[in-house]
């Protein structure tokens, strides 16, 4: 019997060290990153973080900008109950960094179809990389609950 | 078999006056429960696209009821289940009764914490789910009432040690039962892993809401929390594995081959605390080395329920084989489907199976941005905590409740058909949130009012309604049948506990015996803790407290 017992945990451990490697090849070799480190948005005692947002680059100036041919950068921020901006026009195959914050409390940002999914927390700045390859109309959402109108907070990707 | 068979002769019977406190945190957390499962219809049927929430009394939206159903269920409920269905494991595995005073100020501030949080949750001012992420803000009671809940069971903690101690005076060089052993690794896991939450809602949220802080850190406490918020579901799956390692092979006529690997396994659940990051993948702020590292240990800590998986399988299939099941897997049929306790019991470990690879699925790094939020968790989790969990729970009582009043169970028939009702009801429930979330739908969210909606979330959606409410009436029917064995029940005398007996008995030499040394895995666990959390929590010194909360939003 001890022998199954070792054989079992064998392949147990074996199954999940593949799992492990195949993660790390996807993170490494197919260059899928999660959101991390991306900077703070610092507020002093008294400072409503809302104001302080509209002079903090690249805050300023929500929306999509092309920073470099066919690449472009989406900045967003999102607050109790809506994304600004809530449409996002990008033409098919742009490579595009989303930069997103949250002016209040922790929201979602979800772009449904896609793994564009980060979490917005106020003071901190989320950003992640994605490339649009197929055309279409899509739906982005607050997937984290921010309140009473939470299920009201969504907008669009639209990608021609 | 031609092992020594071990097992534990003495008959010894708690004293009723501590046989009563065990009691009424059963039945407590069962009066919780009927409330949570109340509101979980509502949100099952939301997601369905009918609205009964709107009819409900006190309850004014969606999100007060989905606080309610998570509180009661997954923080309440679990609390009060553990707290006594544990104490009677221990005391019944060292044969000595507990410390009273202890037993007593654990029920007690159960209660209490529970009244406090229920008066806010009820009155509408902290309708911020059962995660209360800050800045999101609710009523100081909300925060003092969970602080009581968790101090509740440090208190069964400490009984436990008291009871340790005690036990090894009278029996030097003797091996810690095996049941006392499991029990007392649950919690002493849960004393560490609680700590998160406590420092989060005592250092923090209570004063916050107090007005004594000007603000909160949203990224430390969320990390607070979730330090605490993965290795809960151990708290809640431990004294599962106490039934399923420590009874469930007696009921099922089988014994557990091997005590060593049993003691491994509790004590893996207490070296593997740290991994609550990976409920942050998609979080700003934490670095991807430390994400990825935390993704490495959460693969690890699937290895102990591997190791569940094989000891408990092997303890039924003896169990089958003797009641002269044949062949491969002919066994399974032969273990007595026929007593409702195994029934729902090896139904629930089927269900935790298929949750274990959806909760690998959530783990995994770079897969987890498929499903980060979406009603895929949440289809995880009912199929973890809302079958697993919730359906032991139903089997365990359906001995324990016998055994606490001395009366036969009402009806076994019955109570066989709400097992098997239940299981089908989370398999199609379960299914719809899961096929919904791979589609994208979120988790937690008024379906009902959204202002979208996807054709492909349509037939998901009418599966969620439709499981829900069949789990809906078989939680119903199980109250029922709790309620009729207390007082209709044939009165029989005093039973034991369904203890199991170990092929392989614990050998008092060697290295096995250090097993029994907790101090040193606790110590082991607590540098680990400090290693993935000490760097991320002195990054956020000195503390900028100055978001502003959201009121009862």
């Amino acid at each position: 019997m001890e022998r199954y017992e070792k054989a079992f945990l064998s392949a147990c451990a074996a199954v999940l060290v593949i799992f492990l490697c195949a993660l790390g090849y996807s993170s490494v070799a197919m260059n899928v990153h999660l959101p991390s480190h991306s900077g703070m948005i610092y507020c002093n005692a008294g400072q409503k973080l809302r104001k302080v947002l509209l002079k903090t680059p690249p805050f300023d100036h929500t929306g999509v900008k092309e920073i470099a041919p066919g690449k472009y950068q989406a900045v967003v921020i999102a607050k109790t109950w809506a994304f600004t901006p809530n449409e996002i026009d990008l033409p098919v195959g742009a490579e595009v960094k989303f930069i997103a914050t949250s002016a209040d409390v922790t929201h979602g940002f979800f772009i449904v179809g896609t793994r564009v999914n980060m979490m917005l927390l106020p003071g901190q700045i989320s950003e992640l990389d994605y490339r649009f390859t197929k055309p279409g109309e899509y739906l982005m959402i607050c997937h984290e609950y921010c309140g009473e109108l939470h299920h009201t907070m969504a907008g669009k990707v639209v990608v021609k | 078999m031609s092992t020594a068979v071990v097992s534990e002769p003495s008959g010894f019977a708690l004293p009723q006056g501590q046989l009563n406190v065990i009691r009424w945190n059963i039945y407590f957390g069962f009066a919780v429960l009927a409330i949570g499962v109340i509101m979980g219809l509502g949100q099952a049927l939301n997601y369905a696209q009918v609205d009964i929430i709107r009819h409900y009394p006190v309850v004014k939206s969606y999100y007060q009821g989905l606080t309610i159903h998570g509180v009661f269920n997954a923080l309440v409920l679990t609390t009060a289940f553990a707290n006594g269905f544990i104490a009677l494991t221990t005391a019944r595995g060292f044969g000595r009764k507990l410390n009273d005073a202890l037993l007593q100020a654990a029920l007690w501030t159960l209660l209490i914490g529970s009244l406090l949080a229920a008066y806010a949750m009820f009155a509408d001012k902290a309708s911020v789910l059962y995660t209360f992420y800050p800045p999101l803000e609710a009523h100081w009671t909300f925060y003092l009432g969970l602080a009581l809940v968790v101090v509740s069971t440090w208190f069964i903690s400490a009984a436990q040690l008291v009871a340790l101690r005690g036990w090894r005076r009278d029996h030097p060089g003797e091996r810690v039962p095996l049941l006392a052993f499991m029990s007392i690794a649950t919690y002493v896991m849960w004393d560490i892993a609680s700590v998160g939450l406590a420092v989060e809602v005592v250092v923090f949220l209570l004063p916050w809401s107090l007005g004594l802080l000007p603000g909160v850190d949203p990224m430390l406490d969320r990390t607070l929390f979730w330090f605490t918020g993965h290795p809960i579901v151990y708290f809640w799956l431990l004294p599962i594995y106490v039934s399923w390692y420590g009874l469930i092979p007696k009921q099922a006529g089988g014994v557990l081959f091997s005590d060593t690997l049993t003691r491994v396994a509790f004590i893996l659940f207490i070296l593997l605390i740290p991994v609550g990051f990976h409920h942050q993948f998609v979080d700003p702020g934490i670095s991807q080395g430390l994400k990825f590292t935390v993704a490495a240990m959460t693969f690890a800590i699937f290895f102990p329920s591997l190791m569940t998986a094989f000891s408990v399988m092997y303890a039924l299939e003896i169990g089958g084989r003797r009641r002269g099941g044949k062949g491969l897997i002919g066994w399974f049929f032969r273990i007595p489907w026929s007593d409702p306790s195994v029934a729902a019991q090896v139904l629930a470990m089927i269900a935790f199976l298929l949750g274990g690879i959806s909760g690998l699925m959530n783990g995994s790094y770079t897969m987890n941005m498929e499903i980060h939020n979406t009603a895929f968790v949440s289809g995880h989790f009912h199929l973890m905590i809302g079958c697993g969990v919730a359906l032991s729970y139903m089997g365990i009582a359906y001995w324990l409740i016998p055994y606490l009043e001395r009366r036969e169970l009402w009806s076994s028939r019955l109570a066989l058909f709400q097992a098997f009702l239940y299981f089908v009801g989370v398999m199609i429930f379960s299914h719809g949130l899961m096929a919904g979330g791979i589609a994208g739908m979120p988790r937690r969210t008024d379906m009902l009012q959204a202002s979208y909606d996807l054709p492909a979330w349509k037939i998901p959606e009418i599966m969620t309604g439709v499981g829900g409410s069949l789990m809906f009436v078989s939680a119903m029917l199980f109250f029922f049948i709790v309620v009729m064995t207390i007082v209709a029940g044939k009165k029989t005398s005093q039973r034991d506990l369904p203890f199991t007996a170990t092929v392989q008995a614990p050998p008092t030499i060697g290295w096995q015996p250090r097993l029994d040394r907790l101090n040193y895995w606790v110590l082991a666990s607590v540098v680990l803790v400090i290693a993935v959390y000490g760097p991320v929590i002195l990054g956020h010194f000195p503390l900028r407290l100055t978001t502003a909360g959201l009121l009862y939003p």
